[in-house]
């Protein structure tokens, strides 16, 4: 529907010299009729309303208005005649008039109750606009997805008690590696694929894993310890769809008197389904890893999967080596406790059907804003 | 680690029709991770045939082809393929003669490749059929004729289906086996583990040899003067002899196809016998030339410099921490990598000894590292071999040299053994259950270790658990609960949450890094994460601190202060990307590789920011520690403070930058391109997000524009010094348009960098309110004029300070120079907002309250009210 860019031009006023019977007044000075006669207010009163009527717009109205309310309008001029009413009538013909005066008011009043709506309407739609065509002086923004699902990963555990850890990313071997139980020729240490820096004699590495945190909160803080890291880290894999050299884990570490393997199997179903939903299972599989004995592999199962219900592997965990408990000085025949591991890029890429690495170290504006300020 | 089902079936039953994925299935429940499933992709009517008759046809481009006539089945029988007896088949190859039985292809069988075979057209005839090379069944390398059948010491009956006689019908799985468990890399480790997986009972093929004791000594001596940590580099050194063996009997098809299999390719039957039990049992070993060894073994360290020639022909110069195997003509072997050209197994070899040895796993893992020869020997050396399998496996290839090459077993031999026996784990009763978190029985707990190989001895109610020799790795009592939770089932282990103490949650600084990040979110900026590796050209540019330009002289020679000074940083020693092996000491760089890869991908308006660490070592600051502390020990309070010093300070940033407009062309809104201000405002965000008031002032930075960039700084409350109480945090404002240019940037980059771990320090404590003022207010707005070069900030401070406590509010409203002003000189309105504490000011309270600011502004800046 097309909407008029200006309002309607009013309409030519009625003239009421062709519509109004109190134009041309019947003789008043017949003796057999009274000096205001019924018939003429009546006259009056209907070409009143029917002007009123007729008018619609404020303009055309204004016009009515003056001219059957006016102080010419035969309305009007009826009511001079009443100081020539004899007394005997004039209460009567006062009434008469007086009623027709307040008929015509009333109309008028509604009418222009009438066309004021009508016109406050007509301008709003006068000022429709195409709300799909809207400007915007905000520009959109967006948090990486890597972001988000670490902070919501490490607020399943804040809410649980644990707390938050952080460390440097360029770390002292010790931290990395001999504190964690990797002897200095063990096969596990080369296989780390590690970015050194010079001088190499000087021990510093771009860590491989975020583990050094577990020692650093262990060393820092007093017992019981429960903590979680979240952090980027390193490893010398070349981009590809499935790798890239910088990604980021988020680690968790409990320390306590009487924690089993039963408590990590806990506690690892408890954040999968919080961070996955319910239906989210946990499996684990015997594995290696120099830090922890046992160990095992951590897959996660979910029906929501990209792919269709499935197991994926996710990460690492295990009950904390002693050796790792003994470089935080801590006594293992006192405490135990167990560790996980797990990549947030993985979590992403199965949980958001994400196919290549590449969309998310490019820093390609468009990946992070589909997901805008959610994860 | 690969394993063809034929050979596990042989030391476990398999159920019939069990498929790879079956075998892998139960190996990752005990702990083997699955990889692959390797086949040969052979299949159809693929058979045993004889050569008939074949004439050859020369061809117009010189070439002879041979058109053949080959009998595929017996009699008038039917052949595989459903066609005649005898196929003609146009064959290239000349190895072969009338008579010899040869692989033949049938139309409808499929070769690897994929390689449909079908009847074809080709040199004017028909040909049925293909006669097969080794190569083209996936059998070896060979392909310089036709494979004949008798050659691999075969007769088979026409007809045979030639799959199943070659053993091309077999598939393996691909395992990973984890650096604990170097037991797995055998046949007979994997064995074990699918009995623990399926219940299926083991056959230990190690138990199946008679293990002969040498008659007459090989003397063999092991003078190693220079041990590794302390451990010997050969604690077993086995040598058995076989004589007359036929250097020209063929492997047998079978083990051709197993070593294919797992990945060996066929070398000789002396060579290939040795990897064959090399993959059986797990123990590498080499097989010397009798007739080329002078004299006695001796293994010893290499000398410094000296040289040997590997059996792949290179000469490598040897470190003292090489591990040999000589003779008294020298270097033969190194031990655990490779063998010596000079004593090679070759076509002419007839005496062979053979040598089974065990070395220590440090020294092979550094001698493979360190020639970057990693091998099938090294790799299992390296996770540790079973010591008592040496033996064995000896023997089992003088059984099969005997068995498949004609040879003798001789009497001469060696027996070092300097190995002791495992000791025994205390394993105090109910740890395990403690350790898992399940009710364990005793029974479970023993028989899961005996199940293992474990020996166990109850001495008054402690259980003793001696662990086997192929398990190294059982050192403790927590290795033997992995063992038994393992052989149970991870699967039984019950789901407990534990209760953590009560938290504090995050951390202030937590909160702030996330509400910043937010913050700028929110406000149009997207987040990236790039690399933190760069160019030192880079962080020389980047990495620069901000100068406040009033230090630093103005003028012309401002921009000359933009020439880069070299930048303390850190290098990576093995980068991957050799144009930028160092660590970042600005966040910009990378971000700015981020914004030209989105201009170039078509979008122009681009805002990003990141949050991340930068490596800012200080000029002359020696990091690291030369020597590490030990592990599993906590390092001394000096040791630990040493290792603490000696990190790199790595301060969290956030970096933003801006191209393109900021708000673009649409209906009714004109564009609004990008700059300086954008870049401030995104400041004033971060400020605001933190709680932290950050001001401004001109700056000069390397790689930004001179006129147009803002030094960002807060003020220390209480500070003692003035020094102290200005922190610089970063900066803003526009790139220098040749750093622009050098990203491919268009001119206009607006960039900020706020050194957020500066800034949080500022947010910490708590904000004293000042109480909301309700009475009417006052508003004026007042013009003042000053000389160009008066920043607007400093006026505006000065109007605030005079003013006094009645001004509540003072923005700048407009900044007008040109006409009507004297050259060099600028007029500033700002908009005031007056309001007393308890009652309504008059205006002539106002009024003086304004000339009070004005005066201080003339007094300090000569500013005259713009009549």
């Amino acid at each position: 529907m097309s909407v008029p860019s200006v309002p309607p031009e009013p309409t030519t006023p009625p003239d009421p010299a062709a519509s109004d019977p109190a134009a041309t007044p019947a003789d008043v000075s017949a003796p057999a009729e009274p000096l205001i006669s019924e018939a003429a207010v009546s006259a009056a009163v209907d070409a009143a309303l029917a002007a009123i009527a007729a008018a619609d717009t404020t303009a055309a109205l204004k016009v009515v208005r003056s001219e059957h309310a006016g102080e010419s309008s035969p309305l009007s001029k009826l009511n001079a005649l009443m100081r020539n009413v004899p007394g005997n009538q004039k209460a009567a013909a006062g009434k008469l008039v007086g009623q027709a005066r307040g008929a015509v008011t009333k109309a008028l009043t509604a009418r222009e109750d009438e066309i004021g709506t009508a016109e406050a309407a007509a301008r709003l739609l006068a000022e429709t606009v195409d709300v799909t065509a809207a400007a915007s002086t905000w520009k959109p923004g967006a948090r990486h997805p890597i972001s988000l699902l670490s902070e919501r990963a490490a607020d399943v555990f804040v809410a649980m008690g644990w707390e938050v850890a952080e460390g440097p990313e360029l770390e002292s071997e010790w931290f990395n590696f001999d504190g964690l139980n990797f002897d200095e020729d063990h096969p596990a240490r080369a296989m780390q694929d590690t970015f050194f820096v010079e001088p190499t004699d000087a021990h510093l590495v771009l860590r491989t894993q975020t583990s050094p945190v577990q020692l650093r909160a262990l060393l820092s803080r007093e017992l019981p310890v429960y903590v979680v890291a979240p952090g980027r880290v390193f490893r010398t894999d070349e981009l590809d769809a499935t790798h890239t050299p910088v990604f980021h884990q988020i680690e968790g570490i409990a320390i306590d008197k009487g924690l089993t393997m039963a408590h990590l199997r806990g506690t690892l179903d408890h954040f999968v389904q919080a961070l996955f939903g319910p239906e989210a299972k946990v499996r684990l599989r015997p594995n290696y890893f120099p830090f922890t004995e046992p160990s095992a592999e951590l897959d996660v199962w979910h029906p929501t999967f990209k792919d269709g219900a499935r197991w994926i592997e996710w990460g690492g965990c295990g009950m904390v080596h002693a050796n790792v408990l003994r470089s935080a000085g801590i006594d293992p025949e006192v405490y135990s406790g167990f560790a996980f591991g797990v990549g947030v890029e993985r979590a992403v890429m199965f949980r958001n059907d994400v196919k290549d690495m590449h969309d998310m170290v490019e820093g390609d504006i468009r990946f992070s804003q589909q997901y805008g300020m959610t994860v | 680690m690969r394993v063809p089902l034929s050979w596990l079936g042989e030391y476990v039953d398999l159920e019939p029709g069990t498929t790879p994925e079956d075998v892998h299935a139960a190996l990752v429940s005990v702990g083997l991770e699955e990889e692959d499933i390797h086949r040969f992709e052979v299949s159809g009517p693929i058979v045993v045939g004889e050569v008939l008759e074949f004439v050859g046809e020369e061809q117009t481009n010189g070439k002879t082809i041979n058109w053949c006539q080959v009998r595929v089945a017996p009699g008038d029988e039917l052949a595989a393929d459903g066609g005649p007896a005898v196929h003609g088949i146009i064959c290239g190859a000349h190895n072969f003669a009338v008579g010899d039985k040869v692989v033949v292809t049938l139309p409808g069988a499929s070769l690897p490749g994929p390689f449909p075979i079908a009847a074809r057209k080709t040199y004017g005839h028909v040909s049925d059929g293909m006669i097969a090379s080794a190569r083209e069944l996936g059998l070896g390398d060979e392909h310089d004729g036709i494979l004949l059948l008798k050659n691999l010491g075969i007769d088979a009956p026409v007809g045979t289906d030639a799959i199943a006689l070659l053993g091309l019908d077999d598939s393996a799985v691909e395992i990973n086996v984890t650096p604990d468990r170097g037991y797995a890399f055998s046949i007979r480790g994997v064995a074990r583990e699918y009995s623990h997986a399926t219940g299926v009972p083991f056959r230990d093929p190690a138990l199946a040899l008679t293990v002969v004791t040498p008659v007459t000594r090989f003397p063999v001596t092991i003078d190693d003067r220079a041990p590794i940590r302390d451990r010997t580099g050969a604690s077993v050194f086995v040598t058995r002899v076989v004589r007359g063996v036929d250097p020209t009997r063929p492997t047998p098809a079978w083990m051709i196809a197993r070593l294919g299999l797992v990945g060996i390719r066929s070398i000789s039957l002396i060579v290939d016998v040795t990897n064959y039990v090399m993959f059986e049992l797990g123990q590498p070993l080499h097989g010397y030339d009798l007739d080329k060894l002078a004299g006695g073994i001796v293994v010893r360290r290499a000398v410094a410099g000296e040289k040997f020639t590997t059996l792949d022909a290179v000469s490598r110069t040897l470190s003292v921490e090489d591990l040999l195997i000589t003779d008294e003509s020298g270097p033969i072997g190194l031990a655990g990598v490779m063998g010596g050209a000079n004593t090679e197994i070759s076509s002419t070899t007839v005496n062979v000894l053979v040598e089974a040895a065990n070395f220590d796993p440090v020294s092979i893992a550094r001698s493979a590292r360190r020639h970057k020869l990693p091998s099938e020997a090294s790799k299992r050396f390296e996770r540790g071999v079973d010591p008592r399998v040496a033996a064995v496996a000896a023997a089992r290839v003088v059984q099969l040299l005997v068995d498949l090459a004609g040879g003798v077993a001789d009497d001469l031999g060696s027996d070092y053994d300097e190995t002791t026996a495992p000791a025994a784990i205390v394993l105090p009763t109910g740890f395990v259950s403690g350790l898992i978190g399940l009710n364990y029985t005793g029974d479970e707990v023993r028989d899961s270790l005996v199940e293992i190989g474990c020996s166990l001895e109850d001495i008054g109610g402690v259980l003793q658990v001696t662990p086997p020799t192929w398990r190294p790795d059982l050192t403790d009592k927590w290795t033997l609960g992995e063992e038994i939770a393992r052989i149970v089932g991870y699967d039984r282990i019950p789901s407990v949450l534990p209760v953590a103490p009560p938290g504090r949650g995050l951390t202030r600084t937590q909160t702030l890094r996330r509400t910043v990040a937010q913050t700028l979110a929110a406000t149009g900026h997207t987040e990236v994460l790039t690399y933190p590796f760069v160019s030192e050209q880079a962080n020389n540019v980047f990495g620069a601190a901000v100068v406040t330009a009033a230090d630093a002289g103005a003028g012309v020679a401002a921009v000359g202060a933009a020439s880069a000074v070299p930048v303390a940083q850190v290098k990576v020693a093995n980068p991957l990307d050799g144009e930028s092996p160092f660590l970042r000491t600005s966040m910009l760089p990378g971000m700015l590789q981020i914004a030209h890869r989105n201009r170039s991908r078509g979008l122009v308006d681009v805002a990003i920011y990141e949050q991340g660490l930068v490596f800012r070592p200080e000029a002359g600051v020696t990091y690291g520690t030369p020597v590490l502390p030990a592990g599993a020990a906590r390092p001394s309070a000096e040791a630990e403070a040493a290792l603490n010093a000696g990190i790199v300070p790595q301060p969290l940033l956030v970096g933003i930058v801006l191209v393109g407009n900021d708000v673009r062309h649409q209906p009714g809104l004109p564009a609004v391109a990008t700059g300086w201000q954008s870049a401030l405002s995104a400041v004033q965000q971060v400020a605001l997000a933190t709680g932290v008031r950050i001001s401004v002032r001109q700056g000069l930075h390397p790689a930004m524009h001179p006129g147009r960039t803002a030094e960002l700084f807060v003020t220390v409350p209480g500070a003692a010094t003035s020094a102290a109480r200005t922190v610089s945090v970063g900066f803003a404002g526009e790139l220098l348009p040749a750093v622009a240019d050098d990203y491919d940037l268009p001119a206009v980059v607006a960039v900020a960098e706020i050194n957020l771990a500066l800034l949080f320090v500022q947010a910490e404590g708590e904000l004293t309110v000042t109480p909301i003022r309700t009475m009417p207010a006052a508003t004026q707005d007042l013009s003042l004029v000053v000389a160009a070069a008066v920043p607007a900030a400093a006026l505006r401070a000065a109007v605030a300070e005079g003013a006094g406590d009645l001004l509540e509010s003072i923005e700048l409203v407009d900044d007008y120079r040109g006409a009507g002003m004297e050259s060099g000189q600028k007029s500033l309105t700002f908009a005031l907002r007056f309001r007393g504490e308890e009652r309504t000011l008059t205006a002539a309270e106002a009024s003086a309250a304004r000339l009070a600011g004005v005066d201080l502004a003339a007094q300090r800046f000569g500013a005259t009210l713009r009549e």
